[in-house]
């Protein structure tokens, strides 16, 4: 009974520090630009999928050592921030001043955009044309054979992909009770993740409360059009902090990739809307709530796959997520704010 | 009497038409299709169009209704009122399964609309989709809450008929009295609901809603009552038009209701203007035709191989999106706008003297 409940514990915080890294992206772009950023997870997910090439590319002997691990993270972190910015300016900025309703609706198409177009195959193979006898590269969208080297994904399709081991699991501890019934085993990843997700959120900490770029954030947050006349550069630290937000995601799916030691297109859409649950259950626009909510969240899953069926888990999340909206709507540390005319 | 007169007169054509074309299979299923994704376009657009409230699960409460009247219907097939003769029996059997997974549909509505419509624009739009996936995910697990269910005294009725949802593998069976005239007087009940609906007292606080939730209730419109009123009108609809569909498809199951049915719904609603009741049906019919269209195109040109065919349903979704992003970045009020089609066409030929030469 005791050995459950610590093994629960241990897959609860790693399950919840990931959420966490993901609600805090969420939660920043919430606090700038006051939209709920339903891509975010997509874009985690296109991270995930930059990791796993990167990880191919390596081969598995380069990206199990410590500079490939680092690689796969930062490469995975730099796309993701390019594509977040792309999506800021060329989506969201446009419709900076519309109604939220139509800011919402374009996050969900370009969420339905990335999920949906990354299931498509799409693969570049070499082939022969028959007529002029020249080697092209030509699109075809069947998905390639293993072991074809002249054939290059260039979208994945929806088959889930085992992702590539880069951190080789280790039992760093393992208790087990007098009879050798019950065991408590702490694995290697999950203590890395867990410090991985504290320095990074330590680190977002720092910047956003006490560094220049942090104090424009937040008074852009604070009110955007009063920062602008101050002679903040609003759109710069707007797509700053959609960058920041989606490399945090890019790294935080990955450590998910290890935990669940594969990917898949839909990936996104499921822990994107958890960490979601987590970062309004927190309060949202709160650095402190998202991480709160998050670790709360996998608590309580995991207290669903103790007690029950794991079937149960995704209706539990959003369970949880309507109960405290409708006891406490503007969140666990959210402050009130009434609607102005 | 004039109030009849529409109904009277739609009764009439549909019965025509279902004489003159009901004979060939094809065009049915590809009727009732379109039917019941514009019975939820038009549904979906009194909520998210004339109220304002973003809803993105309207898959759940289709999926409602498709299990109640399916699963109604499937109980009741064998049993006949003698003194009506089979066929219409059948039909009465029919009619009454749908209103009660229209009415389920409704209170279910009104269980989620109550607390969640006090939530503003984006937060709603997420519990709704947390509620369509709950409804999902209970559906999927129907077999262990009907076995829950049958021990407990005065639940085990209720648990027997879960137990006929078949969890993940859903409903077979379900008799196919859904035609297309059935399929489209409902189409043009809830068009006419919508019409009548927009001109009264009732719509103008809907509007009043949408345009300025604050300004609305100064004015003393009682917000939250109005829109969970609209929720649970638009909720029995989806409801209907997810029995119309299990009545015509061969199973259902979890799969047919899930976020993408939702998204599907949405993407009509908004394509066509929010607000407009005909852009809704247009975008119904032209979202679901093309598709259905490219498919049969696709198959064609592969002479009868399916795999061309097979890539339209996994290249519509991608599309889907991307168009939700173009409309909204080009033209963010939908084609139509707030405004029927045929204001439009008056726009026009108003206009067209006033252009300088």
């Amino acid at each position: 009974m005791l050995y459950d409940l610590a093994q629960h514990l241990i897959n609860a915080v790693a399950s919840g520090t990931i959420y966490a890294l993901v609600a805090l992206g969420y939660t920043m772009v919430y606090g700038v630009l006051k939209l709920i950023n339903f891509a975010h997870g997509d874009v985690m997910m296109v991270g995930v999928y930059v990791g796993y090439a990167v990880a191919f590319l390596l081969g598995r002997q380069a990206a199990s050592s410590f500079l490939g691990f680092m690689a796969v993270f930062l490469v995975a972190m730099l796309a993701c921030a390019v594509l977040g910015f792309i999506i800021e300016r060329f989506a969201y900025r446009p419709l900076r001043e519309k109604s939220r309703l139509t800011a919402l609706i374009t996050a969900i198409g370009i969420s339905f955009a990335l999920s949906y177009g990354f299931q498509l195959d799409v693969t570049l193979t070499k082939a022969r044309d028959e007529v002029t006898q020249a080697e092209g590269y030509r699109l075809t969208s069947t998905p390639c054979a293993t072991g074809d080297e002249h054939c290059v994904t260039i979208l994945p399709g929806a088959a889930a992909r085992r992702f590539p081991t880069i951190i080789e699991s280790v039992e760093w501890v393992n208790i087990a009770s007098a009879d050798g019934l019950n065991e408590v085993r702490l694995l290697n990843w999950q203590v890395m993740s867990f410090l991985i997700a504290v320095g990074l959120m330590v680190a977002l900490q720092v910047l956003v409360f006490r560094t220049r770029f942090g104090k424009a954030m937040r008074a852009v947050s604070h009110d955007h059009r009063t920062a602008a006349l101050l002679g903040i550069p609003v759109d710069t630290v707007i797509a700053g902090t959609f960058m920041l937000g989606s490399a945090l995601a890019a790294g935080a799916g990955i450590l998910y990739a290890i935990k669940d030691k594969q990917v898949q297109p839909l990936m996104g859409m499921y822990v994107g809307l958890k960490a979601f649950v987590a970062a309004v259950i927190g309060g949202i626009g709160n650095l402190k709530g998202a991480v709160t909510g998050a670790l709360l969240l996998g608590l309580c899953e995991e207290g669903v796959v103790w007690f029950g069926s794991s079937s149960w888990r995704d209706a539990v999340a959003f369970g949880f997520l309507i109960i405290v909206l409708l006891v406490r709507p503007e969140g666990l540390f959210g402050r009130y704010v009434p609607e102005k005319v | 009497m004039k109030s009849f007169l529409p109904v009277l007169a739609a009764v009439v054509v549909l019965a025509v038409l279902q004489v003159t074309l009901g004979s060939s299979p094809y065009f049915v299923y590809l009727a009732s299709l379109v039917g019941v994704n514009v019975v939820l376009a038009v549904s979906l657009n009194i909520i998210n169009g004339m109220t304002g409230q973003f809803s993105i699960g309207h898959a759940g409460f289709m999926a409602v209704g498709a299990y109640v009247s399916g699963t109604t219907s499937l109980l009741l097939k064998d049993d006949q009122l003698g003194f009506l003769g089979p066929v219409a029996s059948d039909q009465l059997f029919f009619v009454v399964s749908l209103l009660l997974g229209g009415v389920i549909a409704g209170v279910f509505g009104f269980i989620v609309g109550l607390p969640s419509l006090r939530l503003r624009g984006d937060y709603l739009a997420i519990v709704t989709l947390g509620f369509g996936e709950i409804f999902r995910v209970v559906i999927q697990n129907s077999d262990g809450i009907a076995k829950g269910f049958a021990g407990v005294p005065g639940l085990s009725l209720l648990g027997s008929f879960i137990g006929q949802f078949g969890g993940a593998l859903g409903v077979s069976g379900v008799p196919q009295h859904s035609s297309f005239f059935m399929v489209w007087f409902w189409v043009f009940l809830v068009v006419l609901l919508a019409k009548r609906l927009a001109a009264s007292s009732h719509g103008r606080s809907l509007k009043a809603i949408r345009e300025d939730e604050v300004a609305a209730e100064a004015m003393g419109v009682d917000t939250t009552s109005y829109k969970v009123r609209a929720f649970v009108v638009s909720s029995f609809f989806a409801g209907i038009a997810g029995g119309l569909f299990a009545h015509f498809v061969p199973i259902i199951n979890p799969g047919s209701f899930t976020f993408v049915k939702s998204m599907e719904v949405v993407v009509m609603v908004v394509a066509g203007g929010l607000g407009s009741t005909t852009g809704a049906i247009v975008a119904a019919v032209l979202l679901t035709l093309l598709p259905e269209g490219l498919r049969s195109l696709f198959l064609e040109l592969g002479g009868g191989d399916a795999s061309l065919a097979q890539k339209v349903d996994q290249i519509r979704m991608p599309i889907y999106g991307v168009l939700l992003v173009v409309i909204m970045l080009t033209r963010s009020q939908g084609i139509f706008g707030t405004h029927e089609v045929w204001e439009l066409w008056g726009r026009w030929k108003k206009r067209a003297p006033a252009q300088p030469t």
